[in-house]
């Protein structure tokens, strides 16, 4: 089954299972990890933040504008910003790491 | 006055009595102002952002809803306003920009709540319609952030007097932040602004006006993140900006307006004494009451068995909670149920013509 780790905001590491068509978002809220993700998944906050293991950024779908202007609410943007929001897991995403960014 | 302004209930220091208030002011809250009128209960709302329309209108007001019942597609700002028209013949009153603060009990069984901006409310029903909580300035999260705040760190403008003669330094690349900028500008002694890139969301008219201010040197641009506050006894001498490009900069400033946008908390109301279960009050499904008698929770913030979070579940519990609030609010009237279709009494109360 594929999964995917996410590593929480006390440094420790979960493997997940990752269902496809879901968003990372929904991966991560579903394991019952803390994400807030208050907009639920439309893209109109920036509480699903999380920075994105370097190997891992080049497969994933390009940002969108809408995301980009979001992540202006974020705090600690690095380079491998993304909302998980907007990550649709498939399944040559299985073994993709994210770290939850922090929280505020 | 446009067919959907709210209307501004007046400040006054006497307690104001209605039948029913409500808390947050989103699709559930205004749809509860039409079901209690049908009854005809009369309702007032407190909300924390400066207009009605909760999440719809300050998370997504341009983004469609496609699954509320006989609407195939609307936007939330549009959801907000139809709603507003539909609760128009009901006189709903508005107290906004202001949080539910505390709530007790009075002599007699009604509630009283008080709200931050010292609105004193008295009703036989309260309503919680709160959502995911109010809208709240997301605050610096580093750490030492906290003695500056309210002194010298401020995350909206209460009094642009504040601001005269100060070093500001403005975070934010949206229309709050460049709106400031540009409002401040003229009574600052100096502006810089900080953003992490070259590329703003706020309106193209006011990133053209700050690229002038910055073109003629009157204020100062930089790209990056504050990283560091600088200062003692709450009193800030500079800020550490972490340069996009990969450096660090220190900038001197002596005022920083930071704007990150809202995020939403559930507040003063998580101390009510009400149940509550993973940050949502527990109800029951028959008439959504909570376990105060005479308190009700509706929408996104209300749990129960089989909850779906839905704008038409909450359209729903507004209904229901209605009949058993009459209760409360005419314990003397037999209510009976009518359909706005056919009932002349629903058509007086709804200001139309038989």
């Amino acid at each position: 089954m594929a999964e995917i780790f996410v590593i929480d905001r006390d440094g420790v590491e979960h493997s997940v299972t990752a269902t496809d068509g879901w968003s990372v978002m929904e991966i991560v809220r579903e394991a019952d990890l803390p994400i807030e993700a208050a907009c639920g998944g439309c893209c109109a906050c920036a509480t699903c933040h999380v920075y994105v293991a370097a190997d891992w950024l080049p497969k994933l779908p390009e940002m969108s504008r809408d995301e980009s202007n979001m992540l202006d609410e974020a705090f600690q943007v690095q380079d491998n910003s993304r909302l998980s929001c907007q990550i649709p897991f498939k399944p040559e995403l299985d073994g993709l790491t994210v770290t939850l960014a922090p929280e505020f | 006055m446009s067919a959907t302004e709210p209307q501004a209930a007046p400040a006054t220091d006497a307690p104001i009595r209605t039948d029913m208030v409500i808390v947050g002011a989103g699709p559930t809250g205004l749809f509860a102002v039409f079901e209690a009128g049908l009854l005809g209960l009369r309702c007032h709302l407190v909300d924390n952002l400066d207009k009605p329309g909760g999440q719809c209108i300050e998370l997504y007001p341009d983004k469609p809803i496609y699954d509320i019942p006989a609407i195939p597609r609307c936007t939330g700002e549009e959801l907000t306003n139809n709603l507003l028209e539909q609760a128009r013949p009901f006189h709903p009153e508005f107290h906004l920009g202001q949080q539910a603060e505390s709530l007790t009990r009075l002599e007699d069984g009604h509630w009283r709540l008080v709200t931050s901006a010292g609105t004193v409310l008295e009703a036989p029903v309260i309503v919680i319609a709160a959502g995911a909580g109010s809208f709240v300035p997301r605050r610096l999260p580093l750490p030492g952030a906290a003695p500056f705040e309210g002194r010298s760190l401020h995350y909206a403008v209460r009094k642009m007097e504040h601001f005269r003669g100060k070093r500001l330094l403005v975070a934010g690349g949206g229309d709050s932040a460049l709106d400031w900028l540009l409002s401040l500008q003229p009574i600052a002694a100096s502006t810089a602004l900080v953003h992490r890139r070259d590329e703003f969301r706020a309106a193209p008219d006011s990133v053209e006006k700050m690229r002038a201010l910055v073109a003629e040197g009157a204020t100062t641009l930089h790209f990056g993140q504050i990283a560091e506050l600088h200062g003692t006894d709450g009193q800030l001498e500079g800020v550490t900006l972490k340069q996009t490009s990969g450096g660090e900069e220190r900038i001197a400033c002596d005022t920083v307006l930071a704007f990150f946008g809202l995020k939403m908390e559930l507040g003063p109301l998580a101390s009510w004494g009400l149940n509550l279960e993973r940050n949502l009050i527990t109800v029951d499904t028959e008439a959504f009451e909570t376990s105060q008698q005479g308190i009700f929770a509706i929408g996104d913030i209300a749990t129960y068995p089989g909850k779906l979070k839905l704008i038409l579940s909450g359209f729903h519990e507004a209904a229901l909670m209605c009949q058993k609030a009459h209760k409360y609010c005419r314990p003397d009237q037999k209510l009976v149920f009518r359909y706005t279709t056919s009932s002349s009494e629903l058509h007086k109360r709804l200001g139309v013509a038989d």
